[in-house]
């Protein structure tokens, strides 16, 4: 423990969630025209709006939020490797959506009980991915407990996704949070859902070759490589614009 | 027989002469009814394809805040086609009929959206011109005879009014802003803006609907005269922008107190109108698409819905489930 004023945000901290969320957004907004029904453009877009929100915040408790989003290199993002993965197709999409948004759900809850820099932001936003994790446990619902097709996407994504779930629950220095307790809950969570969407939860191995962990210290995923050069190539072409 | 439609129809017309609204249980004669079908089942095709032009800069803009304003935009735009399709739907005729029609060319969409968005100023233009346009057009509408209509326009016009603030307000950071961003903004302006003039359809005398919507009160002004209004709007505006607009007979008319301005290209509507613009196939092939490809989630949530019904599903998972069309 140490004695540093509480409201003093802890960089690593804020990075990890602020990016998290930033990065999460811009995959759901590249649904934005592609959505399989008119009232998922609205959801998706609502999810990824709040994510936005929060990560603006975030990053703007340790920097300028658009020189951070824009003009670090990939090895310096903090962000889960899941919220990198692609959309794939929209059961990817919802696996993506359960297993982050329910892990959002648990540590926020605690974040907003405890005392730290993040507290207030975090009681704000409980709200918000509450709305995130319902959406996708919904969906997961429909999907699994849909048609044979469906079922069989579903369990496909839950399965591809499954090994990027390990890292999530690797402390992250500068949150107060009981890891141990994020896990259990977000386990049984995670199960009861696939369970009453007629699927299961799956059990390879809940990370790659890579040690958990590789996206909070940096090293990141294929396809993130492509993702930041298309949301930073604007930014960076014009040095010290302002839009 | 003959007196009780002959009665209804009187109805009709004095109801519409008072300006009195017209709602889904009311009497209404058949080409009253196919006429609001077409152009609000139009007006929300143009909401969803009008998404593409936009939705392409999400992942590319420059700011966070802009980031944030664009995403917030074409998620409104799918809002007005969700209260359109509803309004069309008051009427008898469904969602995934429409989307049908759409799909298969046999109904049409703004032309507008078949031209590119190249620069993250044409992001700024449209919302400037395009919404503009569409607000110049739509204004009108909320007072239109259909009273599912006209309140989803009030609703609409509303956010379109955001939509053209922002725009205008993004095209001035632009033309404020590096000589590199400045030139950005003054390209968009040159190619929207004659495409922005043409939004407001054909000259009075070939407009082909144009008479019958007046009478009914469908439509309030003609082409021309919104078309008239918005350049007299814009002048200014363009003026504040510190932007040119590509016109060389542009210029204020003292005598009618209006703008006087160049010929417009109608050769180039009329092939855009036909599926010869830069994007029409780009347009209709990505709304095609994700509608096939979302094809199997939808029918996962009616299977589910269908359980859900028959018992087999706890009801409580499905409460507030959305209905998804199927
Ligand atoms: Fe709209
Ligand atoms: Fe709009």
């Amino acid at each position: 423990m140490n004695d540093a004023p509480v409201t003093a945000p802890p960089r690593a901290a804020a990075l990890a969630l602020g990016d998290d969320a930033l990065v999460l957004s811009h995959r759901l907004g590249e649904w934005a025209g592609h959505a399989p029904v008119l009232e998922e453009e609205v959801a998706l877009a609502n999810i990824a709006l709040d994510l936005l929100g929060q990560a603006r915040i975030l990053l703007s408790l340790v920097g300028d939020e658009d020189e951070l989003a824009y003009l670090r290199e990939e090895r310096a993002f903090r962000n889960l490797q899941l919220v990198e993965q692609p959309n794939g197709d929209f059961a990817q999409t919802i696996a993506r959506q359960l297993y982050f948004s329910t892990y959002q759900l648990f540590l926020y809850r605690q974040l907003a009980a405890g005392d730290s820099a993040f507290t207030g932001l975090a009681a704000k936003a409980v709200k918000e991915v509450a709305y995130h994790q319902d959406h996708a446990a919904h969906w997961t619902l429909r999907l699994g407990d849909g048609t044979a097709e469906s079922h069989e996407r579903m369990a496909r994504a839950c399965g591809a996704l499954w090994r990027y779930t390990g890292e999530m629950f690797e402390p992250v220095e500068g949150l107060e949070v009981d890891w141990r307790a994020l896990e259990d809950s977000w386990r049984e969570s995670v199960a009861g859902v696939l369970e009453r969407a007629t699927l299961t939860l799956p059990d390879g191995p809940r990370s790659g070759a890579w040690r958990a962990g590789a996206g909070r210290q940096g090293l990141h995923t294929e396809p993130f490589g492509p993702m930041l050069a298309e949301m930073q190539h604007l930014h960076r072409s014009h040095p010290g614009a302002s839009w | 027989m003959e007196t009780t439609a002959e009665g209804f129809e009187a109805a009709f017309d004095a109801a519409v002469a008072a300006d009195e609204r017209i709602e889904p249980r009311d009497w209404m004669p058949e080409a009253y009814r196919a006429s609001l079908v077409r152009q609000i089942a139009q007006h929300a095709h143009s909401e969803i394809i009008g998404m593409q032009p936009e939705a392409n800069w999400i992942s590319r803009a420059p700011s966070l805040r802009r980031k944030a304003i664009l995403m917030a935009k074409v998620q409104d735009e799918a809002g007005h086609g969700l209260y359109l399709y509803s309004a069309a739907e008051t009427l008898g005729t469904g969602r995934e009929e429409l989307l049908d029609k759409l799909h298969t060319g046999r109904q049409k969409y703004s032309s507008i959206f078949n031209y590119p968005t190249l620069t993250w100023a044409d992001v700024g233009a449209i919302g400037w011109l395009v919404d503009g346009a569409a607000i110049t057009n739509q204004v009108p509408l909320c007072r239109c005879s259909y009273g599912p209509y006209a309140r989803a326009m009030v609703r609409i016009c509303k956010e379109e009014s955001f939509h053209q603030r922002q725009g205008y307000e993004l095209l001035l950071a632009l033309s404020n802003g590096t000589p590199a961003q400045h030139e950005m903004a003054q390209d968009a302006v040159n190619r929207w803006w004659w495409p922005s003039l043409m939004m407001f359809g054909p000259p009075d005398d070939e407009s082909a609907h144009s008479a019958q919507s007046m009478a009914w009160k469908i439509k309030r002004h003609s082409n021309d005269e919104l078309r008239q209004r918005f350049v007299d709007i814009c002048v200014p505006q363009a003026e504040a922008l510190g932007l040119a607009l590509p016109d060389p007979d542009l210029r204020w008319n003292e005598e009618r107190g209006r703008h006087d301005f160049g010929a417009i290209d109608w050769a180039e509507f009329r092939e855009v109108l036909k599926g010869n613009g830069p994007c029409n196939e780009q347009r209709i092939t990505q709304r095609r698409r994700a509608h096939e490809e979302g094809a199997w989630v939808r029918d996962a949530a009616a299977a589910y819905a269908t359980k859900r019904r028959a018992g087999s599903v706890p009801a409580e998972d499905g409460v507030r489930m959305m209905e998804a069309t199927a």
